[in-house]
C-alpha cells in the first residue's frame, strides 16, 4: 500500500514537471524544471528495478543534459522571453495531443500479455556469454552491433558539433569552484572504474562508466583545468576513436582467429575467453564515451583560426 | 495489459502522459530550445513505455522491488543505448541552434 | 535496506524520531525556498535545513543497516553537505554579482 503511494506520488510528479517545464513561461525555469524530472527519472528506473539505466539517467539525463541546455541557453540570453501564445493557439494542439493520447492508451491496451521468446533466449545463453549480468550480455555479446553503431552515433554526432558550434565564451574563474572540482576528480574516477569492472555481474558497465567520467570532466573544464582536452590536441583525437578502434580490431581477430572449430560469426566472442574481450572492449569504449560526453558538452569548433592563433600566441608568450 | 494491476498500469498510464506532454510542448513550444527538451520529454515516455513492457510475462512491479528478478534485458539494453543516443542528438541540435542564432544576428546587424 | 536485522524496541523509537525530524528539516527549507524573498535568503534555507535534515535521515536509517553501508552513507552525507557549501558559495557570488551589474 505503501508502495503504491510512493509510486502515485512519483508519477504525479514526474508529469507535473514536466507539464510545467513544458507551459512555464521563462526558458530558465523550463530548464531547471526539466533537471529535476531527469532526476526523479532516475528515481523512477530505479524503482522500476532498472539500476542500470538510474546509473546512466542520473549522469546523463540529469547532469549532462542539464549543461548542455543551460550552455545553448547562455548563448541565447538568459532572460530572451518566448513569444506569448493567445488562447486558439492552445486549444488546437491540446485537442490533438488529447485525441492522439487516447488512441495511444486504447492501442497500448491492446499490446500482447506474453513476451517474446528473446528473455528465454538470453537466460539460456547466459553462461556462454563470459558475463553473468544479462543487460551487459545483451550489450556486449548477443547484441554488440547495436553498442558498435552506437559509438559510431556518438562520433558523428561530435564531429557535427564541432563542425557548426560557434566558439564558447567562457567566464568565471572561481578558487573555491576549482579546488572543489580537483577534490571531486579522483572520487569520479575511483567511481567509473567500479562502476565498470562491477558491469560484469551487477548492474553497471561501459555506458554509465563514461557518463560518469564525462560529467567529472565537464566541471573540471568548465573551471579551466584540464587543458590538454581539445580538439586541436591529436592524442584527444585519438581517445574519441580509441572505443571504435578497438571494438573493431577485437572483431576482426576473433573472426580471423576462430579458437572453436564452429562457423566464425561476425562480433561473435568464443565463449572461452568472451569476458576478457568484453572487458576490454568496455575500458576502452568508456574512456572514448567519457572523452566523446565530455567534447560534446564543452565543444570548442574545430579548425577555428581565431582558436589556434590565439592559442600560439599564449604558448609564445610563456616560452 | 490485464496481468499490470496497480504500480504497474500507474506507471504506463504516466508514459502515455509523458509522450503527450511532450508533443504537446513540441507543437507548441515558441522557442526551439523549448522543443528539443519536448523531445527529450517524449523519449522519456518512450524509454518509461519499453521498461513496463520488460514487465511483460515475467515478474510484476505491484508486487516485488527485488533487483534481481527475470525482466526482459534486451529492453533495458535498447533504453541504455537509446539514452547515450539522445544525449548526443540533443547536443547536436543545440550545436545547430547555437549555430541558426549566430547566423541571424549576423545577418541583422551586417 | 537489510530487513534482517532485528530492531529493539528503544532503537527503533530512536530511529523514527530523527527521520520524522529529517522530514521536518526538509518542509522547513522546502518552505523557504518558496517563501522567503530574495536569493541569498533562500540559499540559506535549502542549504542548511536540507544537510542537516539529510544528517538526521541518514542517522536514523542507521539503525537498519550494517557497517559498510553506514561507511557509505556517511560519506554521501559528506558530499552532500560540501557540495551543498560549495554551490551556495557560488550562487551567492553571482546573485552579488548580478545585482552589481543590474
Amino acid at each position: 500500500m505503501s508502495l503504491l503511494l510512493f509510486d502515485a506520488m512519483l508519477c504525479a510528479l514526474l508529469l507535473m514537471l514536466a507539464l510545467s517545464s513544458m507551459l512555464s513561461r521563462q526558458l530558465v525555469d523550463a530548464i531547471i524544471l526539466y533537471i529535476a524530472f531527469g532526476l526523479l527519472m532516475a528515481l523512477a528506473w530505479a524503482r522500476l528495478a532498472a539500476p542500470d539505466l538510474a546509473l546512466a539517467e542520473a549522469a546523463i539525463g540529469a547532469g549532462l543534459t542539464g549543461a548542455l541546455c543551460f550552455t545553448a541557453l547562455a548563448r541565447q540570453g538568459l532572460h530572451a522571453a518566448g513569444p506569448k501564445l493567445s488562447r486558439q493557439q492552445r486549444f488546437w494542439p491540446g485537442l490533438f495531443v488529447l485525441i492522439m493520447l487516447t488512441g495511444l492508451l486504447l492501442s497500448l491496451l491492446q499490446l500482447q500479455v506474453q513476451s517474446g521468446p528473446l528473455p528465454a533466449a538470453v537466460a539460456t545463453q547466459l553462461d556462454n556469454s563470459g558475463v553473468s549480468h544479462p543487460v551487459t550480455a545483451v550489450l556486449l555479446n548477443f547484441r554488440s552491433w547495436d553498442t558498435f553503431m552506437e559509438l559510431v552515433v556518438l562520433l558523428s554526432a561530435l564531429l557535427g558539433t564541432l563542425k557548426v558550434t560557434p566558439p564558447l565564451t567562457q567566464r568565471g574563474n572561481w578558487a573555491l569552484s576549482r579546488s572543489w572540482s580537483q577534490l571531486l576528480a579522483p572520487i569520479v574516477i575511483f567511481l567509473a572504474g567500479y562502476v565498470l569492472w562491477a558491469g560484469a555481474s551487477q548492474p553497471g558497465g561501459a555506458f554509465q562508466a563514461g557518463a560518469l567520467l564525462a560529467a567529472g570532466a565537464v566541471v573540471l573544464r568548465l573551471n579551466k583545468q584540464l587543458n590538454w582536452l581539445h580538439w586541436q590536441n591529436g592524442w584527444v583525437r585519438l581517445l574519441t576513436v580509441i572505443g571504435l578502434l578497438v571494438f573493431s580490431l577485437v572483431a576482426i581477430v576473433a573472426w580471423l582467429l576462430p579458437v572453436i572449430p564452429a562457423k566464425p560469426v561476425w562480433l561473435g566472442w568464443p565463449p572461452a575467453v568472451a569476458g576478457a574481450i568484453i572487458l576490454l572492449i568496455e575500458t576502452f569504449a568508456s574512456i572514448a564515451i567519457g572523452i566523446t560526453l565530455t567534447l560534446l558538452v564543452v565543444a570548442e569548433p574545430a579548425n577555428h583560426p581565431a582558436v589556434i592563433t590565439h592559442q600560439r600566441t599564449e604558448e609564445g608568450a610563456h616560452g | 495489459m490485464a496481468e499490470l494491476i496497480g504500480s504497474g498500469i500507474l506507471y504506463y498510464l504516466t508514459s502515455a502522459g509523458l509522450i503527450a506532454i511532450g508533443v504537446y510542448g513540441f507543437i507548441t513550444g515558441p522557442e526551439i530550445l523549448r522543443r528539443i527538451l519536448a523531445l527529450n520529454i517524449i523519449s522519456a515516455g518512450i524509454f518509461m513505455l519499453m521498461i513496463v513492457l520488460a514487465y511483460r510475462g515475467g515478474a510484476n512491479p505491484a508486487i516485488t522491488t527485488d533487483a534481481t528478478i527475470l525482466v526482459d534485458p534486451i529492453l533495458h539494453a535498447l533504453v541504455l543505448t537509446g539514452l547515450v543516443v539522445a544525449v548526443s542528438t540533443t547536443a547536436f541540435a543545440l550545436a545547430l541552434l547555437a549555430r541558426a542564432k549566430r547566423h541571424a544576428d549576423a545577418s541583422e546587424q551586417p | 535496506m537489510n530487513p534482517t536485522i532485528e530492531l529493539t524496541q528503544i532503537g527503533s523509537i530512536i530511529s523514527t524520531l530523527l527521520l520524522i525530524t529529517g522530514l521536518i528539516f526538509f518542509v522547513a527549507g522546502s518552505v523557504g525556498m518558496l517563501r522567503f524573498p530574495d536569493s541569498f535568503s533562500r540559499l540559506h534555507a535549502v542549504t542548511k535545513a536540507d544537510s542537516l535534515g539529510l544528517g538526521s535521515v541518514i542517522a536514523g536509517l542507521m539503525f537498519y543497516c550494517n557497517w559498510w553501508q553506514n561507511v557509505l552513507m556517511l560519506f554521501t552525507w559528506l558530499l552532500v553537505l560540501a557540495s551543498g557549501a560549495v554551490s551556495c558559495q557560488l550562487l551567492a557570488r553571482f546573485c552579488k554579482a548580478a545585482e552589481k551589474q543590474g
